[in-house]
């Protein structure tokens, strides 16, 4: 195998105008997060029924999707596909800018972002979110050092260790993340097992095709050569993970349609709960899983545009599926008393929690994807990040996996 | 956190003292005057030096101890700290202005604090007040007038009872 | 006395001042006509030793009576912003009708001070919390306001204040950005007396309410708790509440 040469993208006007575009998207979310701290959140969508609004829609998909984006370097280290190997720095990259993106959209909904340090230095360690709190700076410390070993030449026989570690995090990762809601007994939606698989496969998906979409925008922005054999090993992945995803989603409402006491909220989200029934049928179900399938293993499926079209799709599909995951789910009014309807309550008890997304709080989740992409621009500009051909040629996809570490 | 933003407010101060001595023109913070006295000595709860160095320590510690074992004396609480160096009246300082007896010094050291985005930055007639003030239940109001709300017109009261047991 | 440290000085009053307290109330008996017990000195830690409770009688609670709900926002300083979505409700009254029969009742709801809270379980930093003596509670000291608790909680309990707020009780503080919840009326209980929503109950003679400690056998509400039928509001979560409810 030829020895690649990685280098880093272009300086000069274009970088930096690249750069600025994403950068007034931050600048946006900055301004919108101090809109709403300033005010207070009754400026938002959210209230006292909806407690988590589209700021946590846009920070948990992003969590999701940052171990999503790190299967690539895994499946080279961890699993030894040579193929991947070229791709796996900027995997390891997008994992941690990801993360930070998403993080990033998080602090900046709590009730008092100024108190981030009460947040890391008081803990109670019974709480799945202090966990999570461990368990993201532990993954960015991790994926850091495994980039290291990926990049410097005297530690590359630690990679395939620290690539090992990399992803036993992630998966602990994605479960913490899951279980954030997987273990809320309260709630009819959520207090499921298969929330932390779901949530797994979940980044498998998500992860796969920010990575896919990130990789061709930037090779094309760099007129650097990107081969097919790569593309199309990709999407074939992709395809093979949003198919997962939608397994895993049918074996959840499968499971919970057994169960009687179950059946309201089923029929909430399956059948009568409006705008939550569509986003499920229609954006998760329909344009975000079963249109991107067509597309990748269709005709279409050849042309790099239908490719991205379908990577696209499939993270609006995925930012629907956490949608009506934690706004439908609060949305379900609690059973609070099984046999009874409640005729009256002036807390909105048993009824359907009503929810408008606002404009600041789109644009602070926006800026969470826009902060991870200009991190991203920035750590290819200033290290060695992409090779600097990834044409056929390039990648030998049948070559032995030994010397894949 | 708070401790250390704490000691930075101790640093600032003593740096603002030692600036102030060399360059001898008068910038320090206007401290209102407190609504009445502990005792013919002494003014605060403490020495007023203690006070004015360590009254962070003594309210961080005060704050733990109420809120998470109830205990509600008087002393180092914050509400009483209002009650005296704060004036009931109606166009009272807010914690947001410089008259405000904290953020006279806080301003000038310029050490934010969030304590009054919680607590009531200014002596509030609470409902029990109203009640006391009433008159609808004197003997209650008597003994919860003593054990609950120390009012600030109490304090010295408090020092003659105390002198009285010796 | 100059060498003497304030804190005694303090004490010996408070002690003066405990047995007026006592005084207080045989020459004033009917007030507090449920409990008054367990005088505890401000200056000693609460105990497991007692576990506070609150005994809601369905039957009793008037359909169309708010009391307890106004008392509360009076004696906490809730005063709202007329938006009922945002604005923060400690207790509140809800009318339920049986889907089979149509037989309607009205009770309060309010935190149900559970002996296994999700709200503490949930909480990252630990600023929800159970003191020794049952009393779940906010320490909004260390509150980040991520509001996982609030999604924790089965009894939707729990209010997140979405605006800055001015002149609060000074036994009662809140502010923007952080979860608050029913607190039992700590401060009174604190000082013997009873939540203001129990009292107000009593006051208009309805006597729904019974507030006490469970674990004192001969208090009020342990020995109704024996005597009569009670549940908890979805018992089968297991949490053990310190809040029962007759008639439901």
């Amino acid at each position: 195998m030829k020895a690649l040469d990685y280098r880093e993208i272009d300086g000069g006007l274009p970088f930096y105008m690249l750069v600025g575009a994403i950068g007034v998207f931050v600048l946006a979310a900055l301004g919108a997060a101090f809109y709403m701290e300033h005010n207070g959140h009754w400026v938002t969508g959210m209230n006292n029924q909806i407690v988590w609004g589209t700021p946590h829609v846009f920070a948990v998909f992003l969590i999701v999707a940052a171990s999503g984006a790190l299967n690539v370097a895994s499946i080279s280290s961890v699993f030894s596909k040579a193929m991947y190997k070229p791709l796996a720095r900027l995997s390891g990259l997008l994992a941690i800018t990801l993360l930070v993106g998403g993080l990033a959209v998080l602090v900046l909904d709590l009730g008092r972002p100024d108190r981030l340090i009460v947040a890391m230095t008081y803990y109670n360690f019974k709480s799945i979110f202090a966990w999570n709190i461990m368990l993201y700076t532990g993954f960015m410390g991790i994926v850091a050092i495994y980039l290291w070993m990926m990049m410097e030449r005297k530690m590359n026989q630690y990679t395939k260790i620290a690539g090992f570690t990399a992803f036993i995090w992630r998966l602990t990762l994605t479960t913490g993340t899951g279980s954030i809601f997987g273990f809320l007994v309260a709630r009819q939606a959520y207090d499921a097992a298969i929330m932390a698989p779901m949530f797994i496969i979940m980044s498998f998906s998500f992860g796969l095709a920010i990575f896919i979409l990130v990789l061709m925008g930037l090779y094309r922005w760099s007129n650097r050569p990107l081969g097919d054999a790569i593309v199309y090993r990709l999407k074939n992945l992709l395809g093979v993970f949003i198919a997962a995803v939608l397994y895993f989603v049918m074996a959840y409402h499968l499971t919970n349609l057994y169960a009687a006491e179950n059946h309201g909220v089923e029929r909430f989200i399956l059948m009568d709960g409006g705008v939550y029934t569509q986003m499920f049928w229609i954006v998760q179900v329909g344009i975000g899983s079963l249109l991107p399938l067509l597309l990748l293993f269709g005709p279409a499926g050849k042309s790099r545009l239908w490719i991205g079209i379908a990577c696209l799709l499939t993270i609006i599909g995925g930012l629907a599926q956490i949608y009506v995951i934690i706004i439908g789910g609060q949305a379900y009014p609690m059973e609070m008393f099984p046999g009874k309807e409640v005729i009256e309550s002036s807390f909105f008890d048993g009824v359907v929690g009503s929810y408008t997304p606002s404009l600041p709080e789109f644009v602070l989740g926006i800026g969470g994807i826009a902060l991870a992409l200009v991190a991203t621009v920035i750590g290819t500009r200033v290290l060695r990040f992409l090779p600097v051909s990834l044409a056929d040629d390039q990648v030998d996809p049948h070559h032995s996996a030994a010397d894949a570490a | 956190m708070l401790k250390q933003s704490l000691t930075i407010l101790l640093l600032a101060i003593t740096a603002g003292l030692a600036l102030q001595g060399r360059a001898g023109d008068s910038i320090l913070p206007e401290i209102p005057e407190a609504q009445s006295r502990f005792s013919a000595t002494q003014g605060c709860v403490e020495p007023t030096e203690e006070m004015r160095k360590n009254h962070m320590e003594k309210i961080l510690h005060k704050r733990d101890e109420t809120v998470h074992e109830g205990i509600r004396t008087s002393q180092y609480s914050l509400k009483e700290c209002i009650n005296c160096h704060v004036s009931a009246a109606a166009d009272a300082p807010r914690a947001s202005s410089e008259k405000h007896f904290c953020s006279s010094c806080h301003s000038y050291a310029a050490v934010e604090i969030d304590c009054f985005q919680c607590h009531a930055d200014r002596p509030v007639k609470t409902p029990q007040d109203n009640m006391l003030s009433s008159g609808s239940n004197p003997p209650q109001a008597t003994s919860a007038g003593n054990t609950d709300t120390m009012t600030t017109g109490n304090l010295p009261v408090l020092v003659t009872e105390g002198n009285a047991h010796e | 006395m100059s060498e003497e440290s304030g804190i005694d000085v303090y004490r010996r009053r408070f002690l003066s001042g405990t047995a007026k307290a006592a005084a207080g109330m045989a020459v004033a008996p009917g007030v507090f006509l449920h409990e008054v017990a367990h005088g505890k000195p401000a200056d000693q830690a609460v105990t497991s030793d007692v576990r506070w409770g609150m005994l809601i009688d369905s039957g009793k609670c008037a359909d169309g009576c708010n009391d307890c709900v106004t008392a509360c926002n009076t004696e906490n300083g809730l005063t709202g912003h007329g938006r009922p979505a945002t604005d923060a409700q400690w207790i509140r009254k809800v009318k339920l009708k049986d889907k089979q029969t149509g037989y309607t009742q009205t009770l309060p709801m309010l935190c149900q001070h559970c002996e296994h809270p999700p709200c503490v379980d949930v909480c990252p930093t630990g600023a929800s919390f159970k003191r020794p003596d049952g009393i779940v509670l906010v320490d909004k000291h260390i509150c980040i306001g991520c509001r996982y608790c609030m999604l924790a909680c089965p009894y939707k309990a729990r209010s997140f204040i979405h605006e800055d707020l001015q002149d609060q009780m000074p036994y009662a503080p809140r502010g923007k950005g952080t979860v608050e919840s029913c607190t039992f009326c700590v401060h009174r209980v604190d000082s013997d007396r009873t939540p203001a929503c129990v009292e107000a109950c009593t006051a208009e003679n309805h006597n729904a309410m019974v507030f006490g400690d469970m674990n004192d056998p001969d208090s009020e509400i342990s020995r109704q708790l024996k005597q009569y039928n009670s549940r908890q509001i979805r018992p089968d979560l297991q949490l053990n509440t310190g809040v029962r409810y007759r008639g439901i």
